[in-house]
Order: C-alpha cells, then structure tokens, then sequence
C-alpha cells in the first residue's frame, strides 16, 4: 500500500486555495507526500513540532498574528494534542482547522494504530468538535474551504479525518 | 531574587511587545502592575506559551515577542526548546522563571529544586545559541538587556523564590483577553501599513 501522490497533490491544492499560508505539522507517512509539496512552495510557511500539543500554541500564534494557518497530523498526535485543544483553543474561543490523517481505521493492516483509529470519532463527537471524512480528491478542496470558514466563524476547533481511501493509492 | 521584581524590572520595556505569560503567579504578577492590551495570559495548557510565542514571533517578524514562563511549564513541553532552535525566531526573547516548584498548585517541588535539572543547560542542548542563567536581579537586567538588544532568540533561566501573590483574580474574561491582544495587534498592523 503506498501514499497516493495525486490526491495528496489534491490535498495541498485544497489547502492554497483556501488560502492558507502557514502549516504547522508533525510528518507522518500519509503526510509525507503533501508536506514535501509545501516544503517546496514560497507562498506556504511550515512549521514542524516536536509533538502536535505545541502546533496547538503556534495555530494560536498565527491566529492571533492574522496568518490563515491550518494544523497536519495525525490522529495519535491529535489524541496527544488534548490539553491544548481543550484549555488553549477552546477555552480562549481560538480556531482550529485540523486536517487529521485517520489510521487505524477500515481496511488498517497494522495493529498498533487501531485503538487510536477506533476511538478518533468518540473523542470528536465528545469535545464537541465538529468533523467530516474527506474520502475523494475531487471534494476535499470544498472540505478544507469550509472547515477553515467554519473554523473561524465558530471560533472553535474543527476536523477533517484524512481517510484511507483518499491518502491511500487503491490495490 | 523574585520573579516579580524581575517582572516589575521588565514592566516599563514591554509596552510596545507582545508578552504572553503562563499561568498562575507570573500572570498575577503582570497583570497588577498594570494590565496591558498587549499581554495575553495562558491560564491553563501549561507548556505552550513559548510555542504561542513561536506562532506570533515567526508570523510578525517587525514585532518583539516575550514568553515569560516557569519551570514547571517548560517541563511540561521540552520539546518547545528544540523547536524554538530550529526555527530561531530573531524576535523571541524567552524568560523562564525557574523557582523550583509547582508554586500555583500547591507547592510540590518540581524537577529543578535540587539543581539535579538545568534548565539552560537544556536549552543550550536543544540547540538554542543565546542562553543565559542568572540568580540574582542585577544580572538578570543586564541578561534582559542583551536579549532585547541582541536581535536574536534568547532564552533567560532566572532563578527566583518560591513565592507568589497573596491573591489571585483579573477583571478579564479569558476569551476578553485573547479577543483583544488580537485586536491591538491588528491595530499595530494598521498602523504600521499606514506608516508605509
């Protein structure tokens, strides 16, 4: 199974015609593709973190700054980002626009990543944070669009779950 | 030395910087010397206000950027440091109060009282060029006094008592407070375009 380069070109189409002009993110393998893409890009500033809590401080930074910024992951370093979200971006009515990689769901081979791909959509569904599954390249540009404009107009948290059968290439 | 005659040293320098406190006692202590539309106070998620000061120090490069942090919150999130020397903002100047304790919450010593754990000793690890440990108030301003002068990313480990405010309170929402640290830097934005 490898990352599908077209729709993670797809993805990163979505992300600059939304408008986004800084990233921060921690680089997984369903990441990769898309964030060598804004590596490459002038008009995108990345920041990685160490751990995906501190992409929590730095979305705030650029929120506070007026930059358009959206976060990359991975749903274990969302699980890991809690606090933060909770008692940073909630707690201060701070916009998140998450952009998460969904492992350890349907069709997942590998073991360790399913406890965190089967609690993703309960711990969404209790902080409340509203979320979508982007699963084609043809919609996921209009799902990125609309979870930053909900994002902002919200002033709250929000996801998007990355699925396999978009970040994947098919057997 | 206390962490809030440092604060009241650096008081008068910060009207025109963007300071973002953590929690507790070094919030409290900022704020009554005088509240400022330019400090943003994290109440809570120790461990990011340094990287909410990398977010505003990477995004506004014409601003100064100052972290006042403790002990107990840079334990939280060491891998801040790392990040902060691999993107080395010019513009952040990073105090970090080290007392030795989990003072806000009860007074339970934190890894640094018995000097088994250096903070700046970390920080020069993590890669970060210009740090500084300081224990007493003279030091510590001639340590400020470079940071700022030094136009580089600079990291202050000051030592200070365990000691803290006899109150604790703000007439500020949390969301009031981070609405208008938004706004006055939208302003300065404004101001600054006009200026052009």
């Amino acid at each position: 199974m490898s990352v599908s380069y077209e729709n993670s070109k797809a993805v990163f189409q979505g992300i600059k015609d939304a408008g986004i002009t800084s990233l921060s993110a921690l680089p997984e393998t369903w990441l990769g593709l898309l964030l060598q893409q804004a590596e490459r890009d002038p008009g995108v500033r990345l920041i990685q973190v160490a751990k995906e809590e501190e992409a929590i401080g730095v979305a705030a930074g650029a929120y506070f700054a007026g930059e358009r910024h959206v976060l990359l992951m991975q749903n274990h370093g969302f699980l890991a980002a809690m606090n933060g979200i909770v008692s940073l971006a909630m707690l201060y009515s701070i916009p998140l626009c998450m952009l998460i990689a969904l492992r350890g769901h349907w069709g997942e081979p590998y073991p360790w990543h399913t406890r965190g791909g089967i609690v993703t959509e309960g711990v969404l569904r209790a902080l409340n944070i509203p979320f979508e599954y982007a699963r084609s390249p043809k919609d996921v540009g209009r799902q990125i669009r609309e979870a930053y404009t909900l994002s902002q107009s919200s002033l709250s948290p929000v996801a998007l779950l990355l699925t396999r059968d978009l970040m994947e290439d098919a057997l | 030395m206390k962490r809030a005659e440092c604060i009241s040293m650096l008081y008068p320098e910060l009207d025109d910087k963007l300071v973002v406190t953590i929690m507790g006692a070094c919030a409290q202590e900022l704020y009554d010397l005088g509240h400022k539309e330019n400090f943003f106070y994290l109440q809570h998620a120790m461990g990011l206000a340094s990287s909410i000061g990398l977010g505003l120090a990477l995004h506004l490069p014409h601003e100064t950027i100052v972290v006042l942090d403790g002990d107990g919150s840079v334990l939280m999130n060491l891998g801040t440091l790392a990040t902060l020397a691999r993107y080395r903002p010019r513009n952040l100047v990073h105090v970090i109060f080290d007392n030795g304790s989990l003072l806000s919450t009860g007074g339970f010593d934190s890894h640094t009282t018995s000097g088994i754990t250096d903070l700046a000793a970390i920080a020069r690890g993590a890669g970060i060029q210009n740090v500084a440990a300081v224990d007493s108030i003279v030091t510590f301003g001639e340590a400020a006094i470079d940071a700022f002068a030094r136009k580089d990313l600079s990291v202050i480990v000051a030592k200070v008592a365990a000691v803290g405010p006899n109150h604790y309170g703000m007439d500020l929402q949390l969301p009031e407070n981070a609405f208008r640290f938004k706004r006055w830097i939208t302003h300065r934005k404004e101001l600054a375009r006009e200026a052009t």
